[in-house]
């Protein structure tokens, strides 16, 4: 990763100091589009069982740029996202972050395997947020937050307490600090899980459906929150089903169907232009079922 | 009678304490080396999966007794020679690890793997995940099935008599040889054993509703 690139993710990112990454505005997303991409995936394919979930892949995002994946259930998304943390081997293909090869590679015909260490190194500047929430239910919603930073980055106690607080603050929860998964509605389960990223500061927010298991009435403090940390300039890839939410919040909507990406481009380009009769069933579904029966 | 329980009371005790002493103690060697073949046959490499399999079957497959008189009369052979209490202790300990192995392997696929992805993507290794988010929370979901295991092993302590170990059912073949009263000596005997279960029993229902009531609502920070 050159230089340049690394200034850039230093001013949006910020790994040092305890601040929020400042806001982006609109010339800053220009200058980025001279930068490397954040995230680089060529060519992936992802099978289950000898069934095809992604089908040569490709897709770049860069930093700062949030981008938003849609798609009807089983069109591959999901695994998109899991392949770019790793959640997932991809069958064939490459996962490039931040300038790293993500998981094993073949140079010269030989494997080579990536460790263990090399990984987590890699996952530590990549925040995932779950549909499930997976908060640790053995830990304090405080806990959950300062385990990565303890454990992982090694700190003091008394050096991530203060930040790991100020997270809740920022997501609402400071008075929950105490309280265990169980005794937190959905909402503020996610919320705290949303924290749990942010304490090790990623340079990428992935979120996997992070609003399909809440109750209708929880789902808006989450999307809240989540659009405050896209307004701060956050590089973020994000699986969701809700339509509003990514045509507001993205900078690109990235229309998958069938393992492939068949149609992306700003969320206003894309409803005046759409490319594939997917694109407005899932985002203009009452348009594109007039378009049928008009034809 | 009672004068009689009188007269094995000592001795009856004496195997009490040497019971208890061969539960802990196997029951230690076998909860500590339960956990590295539990995670060798929860692991990614092939040939130690294989191996840990080979133990626990091997060693399920085998009464016992099979197992002491291997170590207590076959190990001479080999040079090797342990008091009879020892050889008690390791062969229950080997016994119950490959037991235990299976508790500690079901505790821990017990666990969503939401937990490990969720611990993977803050960054841990395959170790701090284990140590800092599954064992934390296998520990409660083995705890119950471990205290059965303990109170079968207390029992199962039984067929170290027949190395000769100095425990309860010895001391009772030898006042039975010594009184002629089998009927009554081994009804105390049988009352001793229940007197150690019950308590063991007890404490295993007091930990489960502890851990299973779940957490302390709020803890303060």
């Amino acid at each position: 990763m050159g230089t340049h690139a690394k200034g850039l993710l230093k001013r949006f990112c910020g790994r040092k100091d305890l601040n929020w990454p400042p806001g982006m505005t609109a010339n800053d997303l220009q200058g980025l589009a001279n930068a490397p991409p954040l995230i680089t995936v060529s060519n992936l394919c992802k099978s289950f069982g000898g069934q095809p979930a992604l089908d040569n892949v490709s897709l770049t995002v860069a930093a700062g740029e949030r981008v938003a994946l849609i798609g009807s259930s089983g069109s591959g998304k999901t695994t998109l996202l899991r392949c770019v943390a790793h959640l997932e081997k991809p069958t064939s293909g490459e996962v490039i972050v931040a300038g790293r090869h993500v998981g094993d590679r073949i140079v010269d015909g030989r494997k080579i395997v990536m460790l263990d260490r090399q990984l987590a190194e890699i996952r530590t500047g990549i925040g995932m947020v779950f549909q499930r929430f997976n908060l640790f239910p053995h830990l304090t919603a405080l806990e959950n937050i300062m385990l990565g930073p303890l454990k992982v980055l090694r700190m003091k106690r008394d050096e991530i307490e203060p930040f790991a607080l100020e997270l809740l603050k920022k997501v609402g929860l400071a008075h929950k600090a105490g309280a265990y998964p169980e005794h937190l509605s959905g909402g503020q389960q996610q919320r705290v899980a949303i924290a749990r990223s942010l304490a090790m500061r990623p340079k990428l927010m992935l979120f996997d459906e992070a609003t399909s298991a809440l109750d209708p009435e929880l789902v808006a403090e989450v999307l809240e929150v989540m659009r405050q940390l896209a307004a701060e300039g956050m590089t973020m890839l994000i699986v969701t089903h809700e339509m509003a939410f990514a045509e507001d919040v993205a900078d690109r909507i990235v229309v998958m169907d069938h393992g492939t990406i068949v149609d992306q481009g700003r969320p206003a380009d894309l409803i005046a232009n759409p490319r594939h009769p997917r694109t407005l069933a899932l985002l203009r579904p009452k348009r594109a079922a007039n378009l049928r029966s008009a034809s | 009678m009672i004068q009689l329980l009188g007269d094995w009371l000592p001795q009856l005790l004496q195997g009490v304490l040497w019971t208890l002493r061969l539960m802990v103690l196997s029951f230690a060697l076998a909860a500590v080396l339960a956990l590295p073949i539990a995670l060798a046959r929860l692991s990614a490499n092939g040939m130690l999966r294989l191996l840990a399999h080979l133990y626990v079957e091997l060693v399920r497959g085998m009464p016992s007794l099979t197992l002491l008189f291997l170590i207590y009369f076959g190990l001479p052979n080999l040079g090797i020679t342990l008091r009879a209490i020892d050889a008690a202790v390791i062969g229950l300990g080997l016994n119950g690890a490959a037991y235990v192995s299976e508790i500690y392997r079901a505790g821990i696929l017990a666990i969503d793997s939401g937990q490990r992805e969720a611990a993977q993507m803050i960054g841990m290794r395959h170790r701090q995940v284990l140590r800092f988010v599954i064992l934390p929370q296998a520990v409660r979901v083995v705890l119950a099935p471990l205290g059965n295991f303990a109170i079968a092993l207390l029992k199962d302590t039984s067929v170290a008599s027949l190395i000769s170990a100095p425990e309860m059912m010895l001391q009772a073949r030898d006042l039975t040889s010594e009184y002629f009263m089998p009927l009554q000596i081994y009804v105390a005997v049988g009352v001793m054993y229940l007197l150690m279960a019950l308590p063991l029993a007890s404490l295993v229902r007091f930990m489960e509703s502890r851990l299973g009531a779940g957490l302390p609502k709020e803890k303060a920070v």
